[in-house]
């Protein structure tokens, strides 16, 4: 029966024991030369494949690296700044140390360096080092001649990172409103805006990125598991099977359709993977865009809309100080 | 009919764990066998122990059905059907109805000459579900902290007692299995589209290869896993992200009564620091 279960790889191939190591298919002309001399971990060989590299990293790689270092060197250097330049002291406090955004007085103006200005410009360098990336996952794609869903898919993701850093910010009119840069920082961020707009579990565009992340970790184990347990016919050789369909495919397709009544084609599981994941972030972008901006509390919006029911007042009613003449004024 | 065109020729006998050849047969599309009998009778008990408790109250809008678990003076103790009674029956339903369907998958596994990993990455779902609504509540001495069984209900409830613990963001064992969620959807979103691109290529090209799927990661982040080798890694994240959904859970309150936030003062307290 062990022969059934596949958890680790018992036989590894090494290109290299067979001549020079396979460094990658022919690139079109005008491009680089990839980088670096392919080296093989026997542990990682276990799980999966055991050869490291090369990578190419070109024009967009290279520049999208160097923003992102910049990013890096901006955050890091900022909490050095905040503890007084000591060290230990920064590691000590490094889960609660953060590069802030500009407090709300400075709107969606350029502040003094030290008010949130170099958030600003890391941002900006951190915005620059992921669209370079994007381009690159498009241009990767395209040298190989290969679609370009990879990229499609991250760009899902970006759209939620730009609703957070970038189109909330600016309709709600203050830099104030984006994500620090922080490990504990940016929980309390999600936190505090949870609570601030009525607890996002009501915002049904939340509710949906949520289903559309436990359904993609179903869905991973599903498929993961089910290509597992037919890789003793090959199963997990996915293109051969989706063009020329083998056993594999019949007893992964047959093992759903009788458990549940319905399956996946070899190719299908792919699609409802893509989306489900790429509907993860593009959900959770709706959600986050219209807190704040369209809608201010999510409970009395889902009450309005008979979503939730409306509860009974338990504790004393709290005037929200924002709407008070004193609150208002500031 | 309901049967594929390839399908007369797997439809064997054998595999079953109980009952032989008594219930080794299909109905439609699905197999039934002695675990299908089982979970449809769960299924059936547990979803009208939820018709009738529900029609004891006065909605019927579905998001804010509610079967809700005994008050917590009742203890572990069986409550009175309609002060909880109903949540502790449909709990033992859903257990038996899970448990029942996990091992159907074992014997349509079994039949297929499949490995068990689906039926085993199952098993750590319900896993996750018997720590909230048997391990912790057991911990904690009652079963009135088990969670309810309604849409709205039971987010009200996981908000509610994340803040209990001030903020549960810091709870480490939720900070591991959210990353885990997060990776694990990242990479279906990677596995997915790579297969789609390596299948539907560019205009005019013929379907790739898995060497253009190694040669496009090895391009773009310097290792390719192997299509092995992204199942196993998907199989993996997933269930850790499960269990320690599980473990940030029963450790809040059996193990750990005050704020999360204040749990990481060990941290600062090293002496490696002075």
């Amino acid at each position: 029966m062990i022969e059934y279960q596949n958890l680790f790889t018992r036989v590894q191939l090494r290109t290299n024991s067979h001549g020079p190591a396979h460094t990658g298919l022919p690139l079109p002309r005008g491009d680089f030369d990839r980088t670096g001399k392919p080296s093989y971990l026997y542990w990682l060989g276990k799980f999966g494949e055991a050869q490291i590299g090369p990578i190419y990293l070109g024009v967009l790689g290279s520049a999208s690296i160097v923003f992102g270092v910049l990013w890096f060197w901006i955050v890091g250097f900022s909490m050095l700044a905040s503890v007084n330049w000591n060290i230990i002291e920064m590691f000590r406090q490094l889960p609660w140390l953060a590069l802030e955004p500009p407090p709300p007085e400075y709107g969606l103006r350029m502040p003094p360096l030290s008010k949130g200005g170099w958030w600003v410009i890391a941002s900006f360098f951190l915005l620059l080092s992921v669209m370079l990336w994007w381009a690159r996952t498009y241009v990767r794609a395209r040298a190989l001649g290969m679609g370009t869903h990879v990229a499609w898919a991250f760009a899902s993701a970006i759209w939620l990172f730009l609703v957070l850093g970038l189109f909330r910010p600016v309709l709600m009119g203050s830099w104030s409103e984006a994500v620090p840069y922080g490990i504990f920082p940016h929980l309390d961020w999600t936190s505090a805006l949870s609570i601030r707009y009525g607890n996002l579990f009501y915002n049904p565009f939340h509710m949906l990125s949520i289903v559309f992340l436990y359904g993609s970790v179903l869905l991973f184990a599903m498929h993961g598991g089910t290509i597992l347990a037919v890789s003793r016919y090959g199963g997990d050789r996915e293109i051969e099977q989706i063009v020329d369909r083998g056993t594999a495919s019949e007893r992964a397709a047959l093992f759903w359709r009788w458990t549940m009544g319905f399956n996946a084609s070899m190719e299908s599981v792919h699609r409802w993977a893509w989306w489900f994941a790429v509907l993860c972030t593009l959900t959770g972008g709706i959600g986050i865009l219209l807190t704040g901006t369209v809608v201010d509390n999510w409970y009395l919006w889902a009450v309005k809309h008979g979503v939730a029911p409306a509860y009974p007042e338990v504790s004393p009613v709290i005037v929200d100080p924002a709407l008070t003449q004193q609150g208002a004024s500031k | 009919m309901s049967m594929l065109s390839f399908e007369k020729k797997y439809r064997v006998r054998g595999g079953t764990l109980l009952g032989g050849d008594l219930f080794d047969f299909w109905v439609g599309p699905f197999y039934v066998g002695f675990f299908g009998v089982l979970t449809v009778f769960f299924t059936v008990v547990g979803t009208a122990m939820i018709l009738y408790g529900t029609s004891l109250t006065n909605t019927w809008n579905v998001w804010q059905i509610n079967i809700a678990p005994p008050d917590l003076k009742y203890g572990l103790g069986l409550a009175p059907l309609k002060e909880g009674g109903i949540w502790q029956v449909v709990t033992v339903c859903a257990l038996g109805a899970f448990g029942s369907w996990a091992l159907r998958e074992v014997e349509i596994a079994r039949k297929l000459g499949m490995g068990l990993h689906v039926p085993f990455a199952f098993a750590v779902a319900i896993f996750g579900y018997f720590t909230l609504v048997v391990i912790r509540p057991v911990l904690l001495g009652a079963w009135g902290h088990g969670f309810p069984y309604g849409i709205i209900s039971h987010l009200d409830w996981v908000s509610n007692v994340g803040y209990q613990y001030l903020h549960f963001h810091y709870n480490p064992a939720h900070m591991i299995a959210v990353s885990l969620f997060f990776a694990t959807t990242f990479a279906l979103a990677l596995h997915g589209a790579l297969v789609l691109s390596a299948t539907n290529p560019m205009k005019g090209e013929p379907v790739k290869t898995a060497e253009h799927e190694n040669s496009f990661f090895r391009d773009t982040l310097g290792y390719s896993i192997g299509t092995l080798g992204i199942h196993r890694l998907g199989l993996f994240l997933a269930i850790s992200a499960v269990f320690f959904s599980a473990v940030c859970i029963v450790i809040s309150g059996p193990f750990w009564t005050r704020g999360w936030p204040e749990w990481w003062n060990w941290w600062l307290r090293l002496p490696i620091w002075s």
